[in-house]
């Protein structure tokens, strides 16, 4: 039964690509492989060449295979990106630009940061998936006094983002190396709690399925104060969409999504309480510009673009730790 | 009688990998899917399929007959149906029992799935002896065998990563497979019945 072995092997290194970590499809490279079912074809030469243009300019700085997937550090002009590889696609996960290092480059970053529209300041964060740390670099910048604690698997990223994204670890700042389903797990036994969570953890392809379940999300729920919001972030144009809607809508009910054109992300953002009416959030939003402007954040155009209706089919099934084929729904 | 056991170590097979496939889905919640996750599953798969190769050979020496490989069939059944129920017990106590995630998700690996897959491990061997006549067949025999249950674990790893987990929930699957191995056992045991 030898070969059994090599069969296993196989299988083996598939889940564990489903790496946690960082995220955006970027603008460019990724949208086009989840749109793939319809005209596949076009969508894959034309994702050919969108991989091909800003490659032929970027330079590599940096090139490792770490545990869980290949980690590129790639520089265009002035501007450093983090990326993941998979097959031949790269994606960015997190981008720095040198000239002014806490301008946020990546839109996605700068709409989790809405997840601020929905209360006071957080003293105490959660950040799942930790990329080039833009988001808890950020955070904690802007609220001085705030404790986070980050969750990344692979401790190369880590690595990556000390070197070369200027991510520093602090007494306020800790990085915690491990699966971010056993860190919520145990922080909900400890009975932690926390006033902001971001959910970011990316592999290669999209968000690992044992962190997009019910149940996964109920415990992370069972972390947020009373007040407390959550960012996840998700992509707009995915197979997924729906299923991912429906599970959020299952666990916290009603939930805001924002969306920009210019975007492929949908960032998900929900609370224990109530969703605050238009009216608070612009109230918030006058008092959060200017802490936020540095960052290249227009904070008071996201109220009116968050929305709240109901864009999935109804009888879309709920993702469970039991029902959980994330990936193969992703690329049907 | 030589169709019957083939056809047998195939579903024999099939589950072995078809439940090493669900492992890892069923200790993720708990364990995460870090790399030490498949790890600990491959080497609890590995050790237990050993065991029951080395004990499913001993037993051959035993007056080896149609119905006790029926048999392995049915206790194997009855080793794997209990998963569906008491894994998330097991998984919560080990969790909060064990701090280290390497050595959680290697005892839970060995609480779900030592005994199941080794008592699965026990069927080629075995088999071997029932089909066994000569000595010169011998390693055609042994080669048809490992054929045909290898082929059975592909087809298990294929079916249940690109298809049963899009159509059905994991204690469906778990409990499919258990219909499966009593289906071959019973059938094991009429077919020993009837041609004594």
């Amino acid at each position: 039964m030898t070969a059994l072995r090599a069969v296993r092997g196989r299988d083996a290194l598939a889940p564990g690509r489903n790496a946690r970590s960082k995220r955006d499809p970027g603008p460019r490279a990724s949208r086009p492989r989840l749109a793939v079912s319809k005209p596949r074809r076009l969508a894959t030469a034309l994702l050919g060449l969108a991989l091909l243009a800003p490659l032929a300019s970027a330079e590599v700085v940096h090139r490792e295979r770490s545990l869980y997937q290949t980690i590129l550090v790639v520089k265009q002009g002035r501007t450093l990106c983090l990326q993941f590889s998979l097959r031949r696609a790269q994606r960015n996960q997190s981008c720095l630009d040198e000239r002014r290092p806490e301008r946020m480059v990546l839109d996605y970053t700068r709409m989790m940061m809405a997840a601020l529209l929905f209360g006071p300041a957080p003293q105490r964060i959660l950040m799942v998936g930790l990329g080039g740390g833009t988001l808890p670099m950020a955070l904690t910048a802007i609220y001085p006094q705030a404790q986070l604690d980050a969750v990344e698997i692979d401790p190369a990223v880590v690595q990556v983002a000390k070197r070369h994204f200027g991510f520093t670890e602090s007494e306020r700042l800790k990085v915690h190396v491990e699966d971010a389903r056993v860190f919520t797990r145990r922080a909900v036994a400890a009975g932690r709690s926390y006033d902001l969570i971001m959910l970011d953890a990316f592999g290669a392809d999209y968000i690992p399925e044992h962190l997009m379940t019910r149940e996964y999300l109920a415990d992370t729920r069972a972390l947020l104060t009373g007040n407390g919001a959550l960012a996840a972030n998700t992509f707009a144009i995915s197979q997924l969409y729906d299923h991912e809607s429906a599970t959020y809508f299952d666990v916290f009910g009603p939930f805001f999504n924002l969306k920009l054109p210019s975007s492929g992300n949908r960032v998900i953002l929900a609370a224990k309480t109530q969703l605050p009416s238009l009216m608070t959030l612009n109230t918030r939003a006058a008092a959060l510009d200017k802490s936020l402007a540095p960052y290249g954040i227009k904070i008071r155009s996201y109220p009116r673009r968050l929305k709240s209706e109901i864009d999935w089919a109804a009888d879309t099934r709920v993702l469970t730790d039991q029902y959980a084929p994330a990936n193969l729904l992703q690329t049907r | 009688m030589s169709a019957l056991v083939l056809s047998l170590a195939f579903v024999g097979g099939f589950v072995i990998m078809s439940l090493e496939l669900l492992g890892g889905r069923v200790l993720a919640p708990y364990f995460g899917s870090s790399i030490h996750v498949w790890g600990s599953i491959i080497t609890v798969f590995m050790a237990s399929l050993a065991l029951g190769y080395l004990a499913g050979g001993r037993w051959s020496l035993r007056s080896p007959s149609l119905a006790k490989f029926a048999g392995l069939f049915l206790v194997g059944a009855g080793l794997l149906y209990p998963l569906v129920y008491f894994s998330e017990a097991a998984m919560e106590w080990i969790f909060h029992t064990i701090e280290d995630p390497r050595y959680g998700s290697l005892a839970a690996s060995m609480v779900l799935f030592v005994l199941p897959t080794a008592m699965l491990g026990m069927i080629s061997p075995y088999a071997v002896r029932l089909l066994v006549r000569t000595t010169e067949e011998s390693g055609n025999i042994a080669g048809r065998l490992y054929f045909v249950s290898t082929a059975g674990s592909a087809l298990g790893t294929l079916g249940t990563s690109f298809y049963f987990v899009l159509w059905w929930e994991i204690n469906t699957i778990l409990t499919m497979l258990t219909a499966a191995l009593v289906l071959a056992g019973t059938t094991a045991l009429v077919v020993a019945r009837i041609r004594p």
